[in-house]
């Protein structure tokens, strides 16, 4: 098609980014945090019809968090939690293997812990624990191995085999949770009586956020400094320099998804004896998706992902205090949840490119 | 950049200035009150928000109790969307924490959750709903509650086997077609007791009445309950009632009335008449208001709660609601009035044993007499880790629900009732 040349120059020009500093990158995102946070603000006061005044919003927004030091301690349980799928994400990523089958490798993980509980109770609990550790890592691995070996011999979409791969194990857990539950009907298997952590130097959830901290820096020495890590790379930026470097690439997709699906199984046994220490279908709660974000907000870095883990896990607890303070329901923190993540996602566009708006003093009479 | 920066300044600025400017919402409390009332916290945790059937129903008899106490709406903090695990316990700590007086849960698998902060908290007080272990653990701060909701059902059912007479008369079905489709939630003692009793009442007045009962294996699911409801109709049901949360099986009926199928409908909690106001008939509901006004008024007052409470119709707590005068006349109105005070009279038992047979039971106390009549049953009234069968239920020819404990236990799949297993 051709373009009518009006001799005018265009509304908005696009241009590529080279050159921008750090500072300025981090000045870009400061602003687009600021401005979403400014926006939240004004959106809880339009749906309270102006009852909540601007600040409390913010005040609330921290006391999520930040309200008590038992606050403290879930939200760090919280980030813990998060934090660990987005490092079981951060290695298939990597790989540009898109795994969006965490939330069904830690479901599998919780319920392979919740069946040692059930099956094994004359256990002592240091066994138990280790037992059930044990169980949630092979039954994490194996439901990343499973599509990573239909990719590695058949390539077959790994986007949709392992999001399916979640709803099978959602099935099994329903079927579970029919077997065990503690009176026909109810669907509730109740607090399970054993395998739960002790606490932590007086501590609660001290050894879900120890886990995940020793963890957090092992995969960014793994990815980073290992030589598996950097097949992983290899991999992931082209599969023929892997073939022609000499690196077996089915055996590297199907190792890393067994790491992958194992430390999304830690994590699964981390919200069983560390969390909530019962088990239904939504026990993972969505985070193996959440987790994706995390993981891509990092640019798959372990310790960029604490920060972006925080942030969302920020977001969730502060919407969440200012729903119940507001006298509204989740849907009013799904709403600034998504806005700020919004401004957050879209302003790495403002950061890869430049804008050039038609100045105003060249505009010709019409 | 930097007149970016000046304009955000600048919006930043005014809305800070107009927040310092606001002036704060007048207080609502009355004069009189003293200010041990006005000091008064509630914590409210709901398993879904306003648009749930179920929650709402807690909602507006929070309401409807916080204005009959004179209290200030300001005093009612809510966690909405509490999922049955550790966040119930978060929700608790987070309200203890915020200087809640009682804490009340509405959904029976937030129980467990619930108990555990009881036992952290003793001074504050736990309320709730549907659950059965209060009165084993029997702690001081810790009740349960629930409401002889089978009453209402049973009228419920009256409506239905009105509704199906009328049919028969006008000659739209034959006696034989006056089959009742039922979507339950789960195959739950409290949804069974629910179902069984609402068909009690039916058959009753339409004494060729069957019932087929579908389970959709959730509490809250609008499209499971719809396609639930449309099976039923499919099935040959002409009049559909529901155990679960959504619109999904009332829309279903007002869209087949519309095709020209049969499909008449009886709700639970809410007043259908503008979802379906030509398949609509009426609801039964339990009116959580009366106790909520009882325990809230005696936790200000110091005064004991019970450890498990169950209101009727005495009490105001079960009742029926929204009759669309669409479809249920005058005369009609007046029969099931009879019945209810009849019921409240002692004159009829919704679950007299010489109303039903029982063929198959799955529990191996149960003894019945030669045609079929229930003569002893032992429930799992008491609720304890193994469920075992403890309490003779059946005395002076009826079963007796919800006496034992607040909770419905009746789990019997009478004759007349075909219940498929969940999917």
């Amino acid at each position: 098609m051709k373009v009518k040349h009006t001799g005018k120059e265009p509304l908005i020009r696009l241009s590529k980014r080279t050159d921008i500093s750090i500072f300025q990158a981090i000045a870009v995102r400061a602003a687009a945090i600021l401005i979403a946070l400014l926006l939240c603000s004004l959106i809880v006061m339009a749906i309270t019809g102006g009852n909540t005044g601007f600040f409390q919003v913010y005040a609330d927004m921290f006391k999520g968090s930040f309200g008590s030091s038992r606050r403290i301690m879930m939200f760090l349980r919280d980030i813990s939690a998060l934090l660990c799928l987005g490092l079981a994400l951060a290695p298939a990523f990597r790989m540009k293997f898109w795994n969006i089958g965490a939330e069904g490798q830690a479901i599998i993980g919780a319920l392979a812990a919740v069946t040692v509980i059930k099956k094994m109770p004359f256990l002592p609990p240091a066994a138990m624990l280790a037992v059930m550790l044990c169980a949630s890592v092979i039954a994490g691995a194996v439901w990343g191995i499973i599509p990573a070996i239909f990719k590695a011999k058949y390539n077959t979409n790994e986007t949709l085999f392992t999001l399916m791969m979640n709803y099978v194990a959602m099935q099994l857990v329903r079927c579970c949770v029919i077997l065990w539950e503690r009176q026909p009907g109810s669907n509730d298997v109740g607090i399970l009586p054993a395998g739960n952590f002790p606490k932590l130097f007086g501590v609660d959830y001290g050894i879900n956020i120890l886990v995940v901290a020793v963890l957090t820096v092992v995969a960014y020495i793994y990815l980073k400094y290992s030589k598996q890590g950097y097949e992983i790379a290899v991999v992931g930026e082209s599969v023929n320099t892997a073939k022609y470097t000499g690196i077996n690439v089915k055996k590297v997709i199907i190792r890393t998804m067994a790491i992958s699906g194992a430390i999304c199984g830690i994590a699964g046994f981390l919200l069983i004896a560390g969390t909530h220490h019962t088990i239904n279908t939504g026990i993972v709660g969505g985070e193996g998706f959440t987790a994706i974000i995390v993981a891509w907000l990092a640019k798959l870095n372990p310790f960029y992902m604490l920060l972006t883990s925080f942030l969302v896990v920020f977001l969730n607890r502060g919407t969440a205090q200012i729903a119940s303070a507001c006298g509204l329901n989740s849907y009013a923190s799904n709403i600034i949840i998504g806005v700020v993540l919004f401004f957050i996602i879209g302003c790495e566009f403002f950061i890869q490119y430049k804008l050039f708006l038609r100045h105003p003093r060249k505009k010709e009479g019409v | 950049m930097k007149k970016f920066f000046a304009v955000l300044l600048a919006v930043c600025l005014t809305f800070a200035m107009a927040a310092c400017t606001k002036t704060p919402a007048p207080d609502e409390n009355k004069p009189g009150q003293d200010s041990a009332d006005k000091d008064f916290k509630i914590g409210i945790i709901l398993l879904h928000n306003d648009t749930v059937g179920y929650d709402k129903n807690f909602i507006d008899a929070i309401d409807a109790a916080v204005k009959e106490l004179g209290l200030s709406q300001s005093q009612v903090i809510y966690k909405k969307d509490v999922p049955e695990d550790a966040k119930c316990y978060d929700a608790c700590v987070e309200l203890a924490e915020e200087g809640c007086d009682v804490i009340f849960a509405d959904s029976f698998s937030h129980e467990a959750h619930v108990l555990k902060a009881a036992k952290e908290y003793p001074d504050i007080q736990f309320l709730h709903a549907t659950g059965q272990n209060a009165q084993i653990e029997n702690l001081p701060n810790f009740h349960n509650a629930f409401a002889k909701i089978y009453e209402a059902r049973y009228l419920a059912g009256v409506t239905a086997g009105l509704q199906l007479n009328k049919m028969i008369a006008d000659g739209v079905i034959t006696a034989e077609q006056a089959k009742i489709g039922y979507v339950g939630a789960w195959p739950f003692a409290e949804v069974i007791s629910g179902y069984t009793s609402f068909f009690l009442g039916a058959r009753s007045i339409c004494p060729s009445a069957t019932m087929e009962v579908t389970y959709t294996s959730s509490w809250a699911d609008y499209a499971l309950e719809k396609e639930a409801a449309n099976k039923l109709i499919n099935d040959g049901c002409v009049l559909i009632s529901e155990h679960a949360d959504t619109n999904g099986s009332p829309e279903a009926c007002e869209e087949a009335m519309k095709n020209g199928k049969l499909a008449y409908h009886v709700g639970y909690n809410i007043d259908f008449t503008n979802v379906a106001p030509t398949a609509n008939l009426v609801s039964s509901k339990i009116n959580w208001t009366p106790y909520f006004v009882y325990a809230f008024g005696n936790i200000m007052k110091g005064e004991k709660v019970d450890t498990d409470w169950c209101g009727g119709f005495a009490e105001g707590s079960t009742l029926l609601i929204g009759y669309n005068n669409a479809n249920v006349t005058e005369e009609m109105k007046a029969d099931i009035n009879a019945v209810e005070e009849k019921i409240k009279a002692g004159e009829i038992k919704v679950f007299d044993t010489s109303t039903f047979t029982v063929t198959a039971v799955a529990n191996d106390s149960a003894k019945t007499d030669a045609d079929g009549h229930l003569t002893e049953y032992m429930a799992d009234a008491v609720a304890d880790e193994a469920f075992t069968p403890d309490t003779q239920v059946v005395n002076n020819g009826e079963f007796q629900e919800s006496t034992v404990r607040s909770a419905p236990y009746f789990n019997i799949i009478i004759d007349g009732v075909t219940a498929e297993n969940p999917s």
